[in-house]
């Protein structure tokens, strides 16, 4: 069985900055990790591998150079091998253009049975690489996925997480699941993983590479635009009082609660 | 790619257990106000198996017209199914612009679809505007955490395509004088070949109603102390009809599952009234309820980040304070009857 998991390397959360003028993010001299979300998707194919017989799992990740720091820490997880797609064609690909790269890498690199994704990046926080991914590759894709409860050659049985409840769905292989942190616990790598990741090559594909037409990668093959981007004040200047008197302040609250009509 | 053939802002209705869901009524809504200034019909599309309740609701509340794709193979969600039969109904009808609600439905189907045509989608919008000279929407998200807003248009493609914020606005006011117009749909059987089998649904028991589907949030931190103190956080959402959240560190605890984890790394919410009582307010925190409408905190720590984005908040231990509440609010309810 081959898995494929993809990975986005992202800014570190509580760092970011975007160019004002061109309303692309710097992420030049920032610090980067590989997408918390992703490690989900990691553990679980690297759980699959553990538990069956001749499983080879490839993580893939689209992005600049230094995104190899995040596929090494995919492979010091248990991947057996890394695949940074990296072009100056791809800059400035939308979620349409990202997943059909990543879609014509898969194909590339070829017969992959199962695809995980993470939930979303914690950047761009779309969700929608992987359900795109899906179907320009023509295959199903299962959202949400909280839990795989069954195996075989031809499906695997899932769940879902969703509004008000677990859903449970088969569906034929091959598939693309994206997964939630609800899945597992991602393991801490250990030194072994660690020295694995370090002598690991980890080859770099270009837009060449792997065969796409160019019109359809970056800039030129995304059909949105950023048109504006602004920083919006989060902080409110609210009301805030100390409580002297607890019933007095609590009335203070239910007469704020009442002008806003949540009573 | 004629852009002119494409008229009229489509929402995409849901439907649960048979039933047309309210995000169907907040959508248009939000269709609304494109639909009226770009001078074009506004449709509601609903694909379900022996959709129950009224589609003329649906004209009540702002539909202009309902297309309805009503087959017993449509009772469950099928990923494959549902996307073949959007793609061939926007293929026939052309709408400009269609949204849907950003639901675990709504985001998985709304990539899906933008794929097969090939035109561009946003995800998440918190506000739409259109540009009514070049018939351009404007479609502005959160991204990063809520720290950076961008507004995005899809400028050569059609149809532009955004799912919205659930919650984040109201249904209009229903006009049952409003009336409209019914296109009943019919696929062939090969439409409804699929990959995917549906085998079951659980209704998780802690949530009387799940969050992302609550004008009204009660979320708790590790300053509850304990997972017991969550029941006074259900009783007083009981009392406000809303539905408790949570943060990270609460749920790390084991005081409540994930479903209820708010924030960077769970759901991302924009209700009406959200209440964060012990919560610290980390930006992975905030990241996820930032743009809710009206936010109140309750924390003993005066320096706590969560009060920079309350527009109210008490300084004070919550133990002491959630029970008075509590029994405050019961009294104001005895007193209204
Ligand atoms: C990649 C990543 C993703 C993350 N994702 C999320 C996420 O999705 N959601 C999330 O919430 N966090 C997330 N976090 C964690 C986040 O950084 C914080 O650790 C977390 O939000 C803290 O939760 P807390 O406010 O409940 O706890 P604490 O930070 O411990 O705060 C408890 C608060 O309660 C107050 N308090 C204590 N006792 C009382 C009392 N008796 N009455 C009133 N107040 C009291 C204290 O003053 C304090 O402010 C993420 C972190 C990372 C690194
Ligand atoms: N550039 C990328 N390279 C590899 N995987 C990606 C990339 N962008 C997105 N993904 C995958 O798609 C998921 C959803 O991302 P997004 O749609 O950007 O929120 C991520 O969790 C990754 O698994």
């Amino acid at each position: 069985m081959r898995i494929a998991v993809l990975v986005k390397e992202v800014p570190a959360t509580d760092k970011v900055k975007m160019d004002e003028k061109t309303g692309t993010m710097i992420r030049s001299g920032m610090e980067s990790e590989l997408n918390p979300l992703d490690m989900y998707a990691v553990e679980e194919a690297v759980r699959i591998k553990e538990k069956f017989e001749n499983v080879h799992v490839v993580a893939i990740s689209m992005g600049p150079p230094q995104a190899v720091n995040s596929l090494k820490e995919a492979i010091s997880m248990g991947c057996d091998d890394g695949y940074l797609m990296s072009d100056k064609n791809f800059a400035g690909s939308d979620t349409l253009a990202t997943a059909y790269a990543l879609s014509a890498a898969i194909q590339k690199l070829g017969n992959f049975d199962l695809i995980f994704t993470g939930e979303r990046a914690t950047d761009g926080e779309t969700g929608q690489v992987g359900p795109s991914v899906a179907t320009q590759l023509g295959i199903p894709v299962v959202t949400y996925v909280s839990k795989i409860e069954k195996i075989s050659d031809e499906f695997v049985r899932v769940c879902r997480s969703i509004e008000g409840g677990k859903e449970t769905v088969e569906v034929e292989l091959p598939a693309l699941l994206s997964v939630v942190k609800e899945i597992n616990e991602p393991r801490i790598p250990n030194l072994a993983g660690k020295i694995a990741s370090k002598s690991k090559k980890v080859p770099l594909l270009t837009a060449n590479d792997i065969e796409v037409i160019l019109d359809k990668v970056g800039l030129s093959g995304s059909p949105t635009r950023v048109v504006k981007v602004f920083y919006p004040k989060l902080s409110r200047d609210g009301k805030i009082i100390k409580v002297r008197d607890l019933e007095s302040a609590v009335n203070e609250l239910v007469e704020f609660m009442k002008q806003k009509g949540v009573i | 790619m004629l852009k002119n053939e494409y008229r009229g802002v489509w929402t995409i209705g849901e439907v649960r257990n048979g039933e047309i869901s309210s995000v169907s009524y907040e959508l248009l809504a939000w269709g609304k106000k494109l639909a009226e200034k770009l001078k074009v019909e506004l449709s509601s599309v609903i694909l379900g198996s022996d959709i129950q309740g009224e589609l003329n609701e649906l004209f009540h509340f702002g539909a202009d017209v309902v297309y309805v794709v009503d087959d017993e193979n449509l009772e469950h969600f099928l990923p494959d199914v549902h996307s073949r039969i959007y793609e061939a109904l926007v293929k026939e009808y052309k709408p400009e612009i269609i949204i849907a609600s950003a639901t675990t439905y709504g985001r998985t189907i709304m990539p899906m679809l933008a794929a097969k045509l090939g035109t561009g989608l946003t995800a998440d919008c918190t506000k739409l505007d259109v540009d009514v000279k070049e018939r351009i929407l404007l479609q502005t998200r959160p991204a990063i955490g809520g720290n950076v807003m961008a507004t995005i248009k899809t400028p050569n493609h059609r149809p532009q395509m955004a799912t919205v914020r659930p919650h984040a606005q109201k249904a209009l006011v229903k006009d049952e004088k409003k009336d409209g117009k019914i296109i009943l749909k019919n696929y062939p059987s090969e439409f409804y070949k699929s990959k995917y089998r549906w085998v079951s649904f659980e209704r998780d028991k802690s949530v009387d109603s799940p969050i992302q589907e609550s004008d009204v949030v009660i979320s708790g931190g590790k300053g509850l102390k304990d997972g017991k103190n969550f029941k006074m956080l259900y009783d007083l959402a009981k009392k406000l009809n809303g539905a408790v959240g949570a943060s990270r560190a609460a749920v790390d605890m084991g005081w409540i599952p994930y479903s209820h984890q708010v924030g960077l790394s769970g759901k991302t919410l924009s209700p009406r009234f959200y209440m964060a009582v012990g919560i610290s307010g980390a930006v992975q925190h905030i990241a996820g309820m930032s743009s809710s409408e009206v936010i109140v905190a309750i924390n003993k720590d005066p320096d706590a980040a969560i009060f920079k984005v309350a527009d109210f908040g008490i300084v004070g231990d919550a133990l002491e304070i959630l029970p008075v509440l509590i029994k405050k609010l019961s009294d104001e309810v005895n007193e209204n009857d």
